[in-house]
Formats: structure tokens, C-alpha cells, sequence
């Protein structure tokens, strides 16, 4: 009997998983300073994304289905034809990469307060999904394990550099009511 | 149980209590394992969105939870309200509440704080938005949008 109960116990403990929170993580930008002035950035540089209360996507000014959001944003951060409208890359010296092109690309995530929050995380999922892909990709050329297996800090953190979650959410306005 | 007895009726062996602890222990462990501990019962609705690129939240004893959603008690509308450990609070009472937080960790853990908003899909932004600003007044930047998780080749 106290054989079987084990085998139960072993089985329920195998199969069952804890079940942890989980979620996206973002950090949030510290307020701004009442003296600070507007800082330009180039207009390539931009991929403006928009999300109306009725939860359409805008994206550069067309409308788009989020569906298309993640290959969207993946052609603009790696940029892989070097186009002069889209964001402008930096040669940085990155410890366990060595000089690797950085992108000068930065998502701006502007949402409606009528937005609804699914919707919402939908879009910050594509948007993390393109970046997480981008990691991916890079890991596998030089590393050649994904970027959720690198065991190696170093790695890991220089992909981190390499590739940056640019998402920056804009100020927000009082538009468009509830 | 005498009087259920049919008079020359087969005897019926006792049940074997010798194995009882451990089906006993092996219940004790099995919802341990499955089983989280709230902390504060809810008063919102919350059905969290779905999403495929989630992480986990490494240290449970870092997060602090701020729930938004519409009230279960129907009698206080559907207007979503913010809840704060165990009552409804206001987006005023956001700092007092991360600072309250703060103050109930050690010295070393504050810098690691993790604010999780745990919110229901059909909210909309503006208050999840205000939440956010208070959050920054607040200086509680790490926050985490809690999700369920979605396998990729659902979507």
C-alpha cells in the first residue's frame, strides 16, 4: 500500500506543475523633470503604434492587423536591407560580441483611454515577441543555441545590449474619453 | 452497527488502518504542491488576458499585487475599481500603498520590488494608465503585467 501511495505521490508531483505568476515584465520610465525639454529623435528612428479606444492598430499612420504588428516591427529594429527611412544603426563594442551594429530604432506605444487592457497586452505581446525573435536569431548565429538557453551570463546579458526592448509609451493625454 | 447484522452472515475483516497515514500524507503533499496561498481574497473580477511571451515572476516574496477589475458585488455597478490588499481603494491611495509595501521588506529587497497588475482583460486603459503614473510618482518602476499563458501555436 505505502508502495502505491509513493507511486501516486512521485506521478501527482511529476505532472502537476506549481502554479507561479506569471506575466510581461516592463520597467517604467521615472517622471519626467518639469525642466526637461522635448528630446529629438530622428523621424527613422520612430515606429510610431497606435491604439485606438475601438482597439485598432495604427501603425506609421496606416492601419494595420495586429497580426502584422510582430513581422512589422522585426523588419524595423533589424532593418536588414540598410533603407535610409528606417532607423539608422551604431557600431558598438559589446563584451562577448565584439562590434556589432546596434539599431537606433524605438517603438512608441501610444494607447486611448477607451483602449481595452487585452487588447493592450496583445500589442506589448507582439511587441516582446518580436524582440524575443530578433534575440533568438542573433543567439543562434553566434552562439548558436536560442536565447532562452544561453547559460552563459555574459552571453545573454550582450545579446540583452545587442538587441534592447526600445518600447517607449507616451505621455499620456486625456483624449477620446472613456 | 449491531443491528444491521444479519444473523449468520459472513463476519467482515476490519479495514487495514496500517497504510492510512500515508494516503493521509500523500493527499497532505499532493495539495501542497497544487495549491497557492492567497493573501488577500478578491473583490474584482479579474480574468487575465492571454498571452504567449510571458516570464515568471521569480520571488513570490517581492511582488505586491494590485488587482483591477469590475466589482464582484453587483450592487456597486461595473464601473472597474482598484483593489488594494483587501478592500477597494482609489488611484490616490496608490503611493500610500507602495510605500506601505516597501516598508514591510527589508532594506536590501526594496530595490527588487515587483509590482504585479493583475487586471481584467475588458478594462479599459485610463485607469490602468492612472494606476501607472501613480506607480511612477511612487518610484515602484518594475511592474509586470499578469497574464495567463497561451501556447504559441494556439494563436
Amino acid at each position: 500500500m505505502a508502495d502505491i501511495s509513493f507511486l501516486l505521490l512521485t506521478f501527482f508531483l511529476l505532472t502537476s506543475s506549481i502554479n507561479t505568476d506569471q506575466g510581461i515584465t516592463r520597467k517604467l520610465p521615472p517622471l519626467a523633470p518639469a525642466t526637461q525639454k522635448s528630446v529629438n529623435i530622428k523621424d527613422r528612428n520612430v515606429l510610431k503604434v497606435l491604439v485606438n479606444k475601438s482597439d485598432y492598430l495604427l501603425v506609421q499612420g496606416k492601419p494595420i492587423n495586429i497580426k502584422e504588428l510582430k513581422e512589422t516591427v522585426k523588419t524595423f529594429l533589424s532593418n536588414p536591407g540598410n533603407r535610409a527611412d528606417f532607423p539608422e544603426k551604431e557600431i558598438k563594442e559589446i563584451q562577448g560580441l565584439g562590434r556589432i551594429a546596434v539599431s537606433k530604432g524605438v517603438i512608441s506605444l501610444k494607447n486611448d483611454r477607451g483602449t481595452s487592457y487585452g487588447a493592450y497586452i496583445q500589442v506589448q505581446n507582439e511587441l516582446t515577441a518580436a524582440v524575443n525573435e530578433l534575440r533568438n536569431e542573433l543567439s543562434k548565429q553566434k552562439f548558436g543555441v536560442p536565447f532562452t538557453d544561453l547559460k552563459d551570463e555574459i552571453a545573454s546579458e550582450a545579446i540583452t545590449k545587442a538587441i534592447p526592448v526600445a518600447i517607449s509609451e507616451a505621455e499620456p493625454e486625456n483624449i477620446g474619453g472613456k | 452497527m449491531a443491528r444491521f447484522k444479519k444473523a449468520g452472515g459472513r463476519a467482515v475483516p476490519g479495514i487495514n488502518t496500517g497504510s492510512m497515514s500515508d494516503i493521509i500524507f500523500m493527499f497532505l503533499f499532493f495539495f501542497m504542491v497544487i495549491t497557492t496561498i492567497r493573501t488577500s481574497t478578491l473583490l474584482v473580477k479579474i480574468m487575465p488576458p492571454k498571452a504567449t511571451e510571458v516570464q515568471k515572476l521569480e520571488k513570490k516574496s517581492l511582488v505586491s499585487f494590485i488587482y483591477i477589475g469590475k466589482p464582484l458585488n453587483a450592487e456597486l455597478g461595473t464601473e472597474s475599481r482598484i483593489q488594494l490588499n483587501d478592500s477597494y481603494a482609489t488611484v490616490a491611495s496608490i503611493q500610500a500603498f507602495v510605500a506601505a509595501e516597501r516598508q514591510s521588506r527589508n532594506e536590501f529587497d526594496r530595490k527588487l520590488l515587483t509590482t504585479s497588475l493583475k487586471v481584467d482583460a475588458d478594462t479599459r486603459m485610463g485607469i490602468v494608465t492612472d494606476v501607472k503614473q501613480e506607480l511612477r510618482k511612487a518610484s515602484a518602476f518594475k511592474i509586470n503585467y499578469s497574464t495567463s499563458k497561451l501556447n504559441k501555436d494556439k494563436l
